[in-house]
C-alpha cells in the first residue's frame, strides 16, 4: 500500500471543499449547468439516465481494507446499496444526489481516495496490473512508477485542458493483464540488453468509435526520463490535436494520421529540447516514493500446506482454486480472484456487505490489502495457501466465490443502457442471460478460457473490440441490435475483433453466442485450444456460416 | 456546446420536454404549468415544431432547477394513457431493467 503523506492529504482535502463551494453554487444559480459541467466532470460526476453518476478513482487498482469499507458506507450512505467497478479500475456510484456529492467526497478524503480527473478532457487514473508486486517474473513493482505518474498528471495546469481524455496504463510483467495495447500510452517496464531497467512506450492506442492497437514509439526509455518523455508525447498530442472534431480528437488519431514515424520524430524534438531538465528523476525521488509502499512482512511457508491437501478432495473447492488462486512470487502464499460475476448478476457490482466482507477478508487472509482488476473482479494478493479453503467458506457465504474467473461467464460488460445516457442499447440484461445460459461450470470449463465483452455503444467501455467475443450494441429503427465480433484479445498479442457479420436483434444475441460457441467445440484443433486461437488459425468464417446459415 | 435551442428540432408525433432535477438528477417532466413534475402524465404534450421549441426555451430558461432539457417522443393510447416513446424513455420512467444484486433487508 502507498501512505499519502501531508501533501496528498492536503490537495485532496481543498479539492474536497473546492468542490463544495462549487455545488453549492450551482444549485443556488450563481453558476449555470454550462459553467458547472467542466468542474462536475473533473471531479468524476456524470450525469446519466436516472441520476447524477459519481466515478471514484482507485489508483492503479490497489485499496486498502480501511479504504474499500469507506466506499461500503458511501454506496449504503449515499447511494442505492452498491457499486460498479469499471474497466478502468474505478468504482462508479450510479444514483448519486449532486447535493450531497460534498460529503460522500469528504468522507472518502479521510481515507486517500478521491475522484479527481476521472473524467474530463485530462490525465486520467492510471492503471497498472492488479498483481502488481505479487505477480512472479515481474521486473519490479509497476505501481511505483503508477503513483509517479499519478503525481505528476494530477491537476497539472499544461495537461488539464487537453484535445480529449488520455489514459495511462502500466505493466511490468512479461503477459500484459493491464491491457496497455489499448491505452493512450502504454508502458512496460522491461530490462534492455545492458540488463537496465526501462519502458517500452506505446502510443495512440484505443477502443471507441476507431479503435487501434497501441504502437511503439520507443522501446526502451530509461526510468529517469520516464516524465520527461511522456511529457513530450502530451506537449506534441497537446498542440497538434484536433479539438475541432471530438471524434477525431484523440491521440490515437493524430498518431494514425500523422503516421507513428513522423508522430514520434515530432516527439523525439520535443524530448531531445527538454530531456535534461527538472523533469529528470534522480534515483531520490523514486526512492522517496518507493519508500512510501509498504510491503507485508511474508512468512517463510510451505508450498502445499496440509489445509490444501485436505481440502483438494472438496471437488467444489478444486473447481473454485482452479480458475481463482493463482501463483505468488512468494512461496506458500497465493493471489485469489473474487468473482464480481455471479450467474445472473450485474458485471463488477458489489453491494456494500459484499466490500465490508471483502474488507474483512483482507484483514483476516490478505494483510488488509484488496486489488480491483480491469475485468472487474477484485483479488486479494497476498493469501497464504493454508488459508484458501477457509477463506473460499467465507467468500461463498458473501456470493464472491463464483468458479468462474476467466471462463465464458466471467464477462465485461458496461452499464449500458439501464443507467448510461449515451448507450444506445442495454449490455447488464445480455450479460445476464450469457451468465444463465453458461451456468453449467462443466461446459463453462470445457470451453475454457474465453472472455465476452459487451458495450452498449460505440464508446466501448465495455472493451468489446479485444473481446474474444464482442458484443457492441447499436440502435436500429428504435431496435436494439448488436454486432458480433470474434478473436479480439487485451493481452501482449492484443488485437481487434473482426465482425462476422450482420447485427442480430437483443433476443438473439445469446442464441449467436451459443452457435459460435458450438462451432468452437466442433472446430478445436484439440481441447486446449483457446477460442481466439481456433479463431486466429480459421478465420472468422466457419463462424460466420455457423451463425447466419439459418438466419 | 450547442444550446438545445440551436439544434434542429423534429418531431414525428406527440412528444414532451424531459430532464433531470439539478439537485438530485431525478427525471423530470416540464408542465403546462411551466413547472416540473416527476410523473410523466403531469408533462406537456407537444405536437408541433413550434410547441416544441416554445416548451423547450422556457425549459432551457429554467437553469437552476433542471439539467440538459430535451424533447422525447410519447405514446397517446386509447383512453389518453402517455406512455414512453422509446426504450431509453421507458427506462428512464420506469428505472433499470436488469436484476440487481440482492440487498440485505
Amino acid at each position: 500500500m502507498y501512505a499519502y503523506d501531508e501533501l496528498d492529504r492536503t490537495l485532496i482535502n481543498e479539492r474536497v471543499e473546492e468542490f463544495r463551494d462549487q455545488v453549492k453554487r450551482r444549485l443556488s444559480g450563481e453558476l449555470t449547468e454550462d459553467e458547472f459541467k467542466m468542474l462536475r466532470l473533473q471531479n468524476g460526476v456524470y450525469l446519466q439516465l436516472h441520476a447524477y453518476m459519481f466515478r471514484v478513482a482507485i489508483p492503479y487498482g490497489t485499496l486498502s481494507s480501511k479504504q474499500l469499507r469507506r466506499l461500503a458506507h458511501v454506496a449504503r450512505r449515499y447511494d442505492r446499496g452498491y457499486g460498479h467497478f469499471t474497466t478502468r479500475q474505478n468504482i462508479q456510484f450510479n444514483w448519486i444526489k449532486l447535493a450531497e456529492l460534498p460529503d460522500a467526497l469528504a468522507d472518502l478524503a479521510e481515507v486517500g481516495i478521491h475522484a479527481m480527473q476521472t473524467s474530463g478532457n485530462n490525465t486520467r487514473n492510471v492503471t497498472s496490473d492488479q498483481w502488481a508486486g505479487v505477480a512472479p517474473g515481474e521486473i519490479e513493482d509497476p505501481r511505483i512508477w503508477s503513483e509517479l505518474l499519478r503525481q505528476y498528471t494530477t491537476l497539472h495546469p499544461e495537461f488539464s485542458f487537453l484535445p480529449r481524455k488520455f489514459k495511462f496504463a502500466i505493466t511490468a510483467s512479461a503477459h500484459d493483464r493491464a491491457a496497455i495495447k489499448v491505452h493512450d500510452i502504454g508502458l512496460r517496464l522491461h530490462k534492455n540488453a545492458q540488463g537496465e531497467t526501462g519502458f517500452e512506450v506505446l502510443v495512440g492506442g484505443g477502443l471507441g468509435r476507431t479503435p487501434f492497437i497501441g504502437k511503439t514509439i520507443k522501446p526502451f526509455v530509461p526510468g529517469r526520463d520516464l516524465l520527461s518523455y511522456v511529457e513530450a508525447i502530451l506537449r506534441v498530442y497537446n498542440q497538434y490535436g484536433r479539438r475541432d472534431n471530438i471524434y477525431k480528437a484523440r491521440i490515437k488519431i493524430l498518431v494514425h494520421e500523422l503516421g507513428i514515424e513522423k508522430f514520434a520524430a515530432e516527439v523525439e524534438d520535443e524530448w531531445l529540447a527538454m530531456r535534461d531538465s527538472a523533469l529528470t528523476l534522480d534515483d531520490a525521488v523514486v526512492e522517496e516514493i518507493r519508500s512510501r509502499f509498504s510491503y507485508p512482512a511474508y512468512q517463510k511457508l510451505p508450498h502445499m500446506p496440509e489445509e490444501l491437501k485436505q481440502a483438494a478432495h472438496d471437488p467444489l473447492f478444486e473447481r473454485w482454486r482452479k480458475n481463482s488462486v493463482f501463483t505468488h512470487k512468494v512461496q506458500g502464499y497465493a493471489i485469489v480472484t473474487l468473482s464480481l460475476k455471479p450467474v445472473g448478476g450485474p458485471p463488477g457490482d458489489a453491494t456494500a456487505e459484499q466490500m465490508d466482507a471483502v474488507a474483512d477478508l483482507a484483514d483476516k487472509y490478505s494483510f488488509g490489502e484488496i486489488r480491483v482488476g480491469h475485468e472487474q473482479n477484485l483479488a486479494l494478493p497476498h493469501v497464504a495457501k493454508r488459508d484458501l479453503p477457509a477463506l473460499w467458506k467465507a467468500l461463498d457465504k458473501v456470493g464472491l466465490a463464483t468458479p468462474n474467473v476467466n471462463l465464458v461467464s466471467d464477462i465485461i460488460a458496461c452499464p449500458g443502457l439501464d443507467y448510461c445516457s449515451l448507450a444506445n442499447a442495454r449490455s447488464i440484461p445480455i450479460a445476464q442471460e450469457l451468465t444463465r445460459r453458461f451456468a453449467n461450470h462443466d461446459t463453462a470449463d470445457l470451453i475454457g478460457r474465453l472472455h465476452i465483452n459487451i458495450s452498449g455503444c460505440i464508446n466501448a467501455c465495455g472493451h468489446h473490440h479485444v473481446g474474444h467475443i464482442g458484443i457492441l450494441g447499436v440502435e436500429k429503427n428504435g431496435e436494439e441490435f448488436y454486432q458480433i465480433t470474434i478473436g479480439g484479445r487485451a493481452d501482449e498479442n492484443a488485437e481487434l475483433g473482426v465482425l462476422i457479420g450482420p447485427a442480430v436483434p437483443y433476443g438473439e444475441v445469446a442464441d449467436v453466442v451459443e452457435d459460435i460457441v458450438e462451432a468452437y467445440l466442433a472446430l478445436r484443433a484439440r481441447p486446449d485450444e483457446l477460442f481466439v486461437d481456433t479463431v486466429k488459425r480459421l478465420g472468422v468464417e466457419p463462424f460466420r456460416e455457423r451463425v447466419y446459415a439459418t438466419r | 456546446m450547442t444550446s438545445p435551442l440551436e439544434q434542429k428540432i423534429r418531431i414525428a408525433g406527440p412528444s414532451i420536454v424531459t430532464a433531470n432535477r439539478t439537485s438530485d438528477g431525478v427525471v423530470i417532466y416540464r408542465t403546462a404549468a411551466n413547472g416540473w413534475s416527476t410523473s410523466l402524465p403531469d408533462a406537456a404534450i407537444v405536437r408541433t415544431v413550434e410547441e416544441a421549441r416554445a416548451l423547450l426555451a422556457e425549459s432551457v430558461a429554467d437553469d437552476v432547477g433542471a439539467v440538459g432539457p430535451y424533447i422525447a417522443p410519447v405514446e397517446i393510447k386509447d383512453g389518453g394513457k402517455v406512455k414512453p416513446g422509446n426504450l431509453r424513455e421507458h427506462i428512464r420512467l420506469k428505472g433499470v431493467t436488469i436484476d440487481l444484486l440482492p440487498l440485505p433487508a
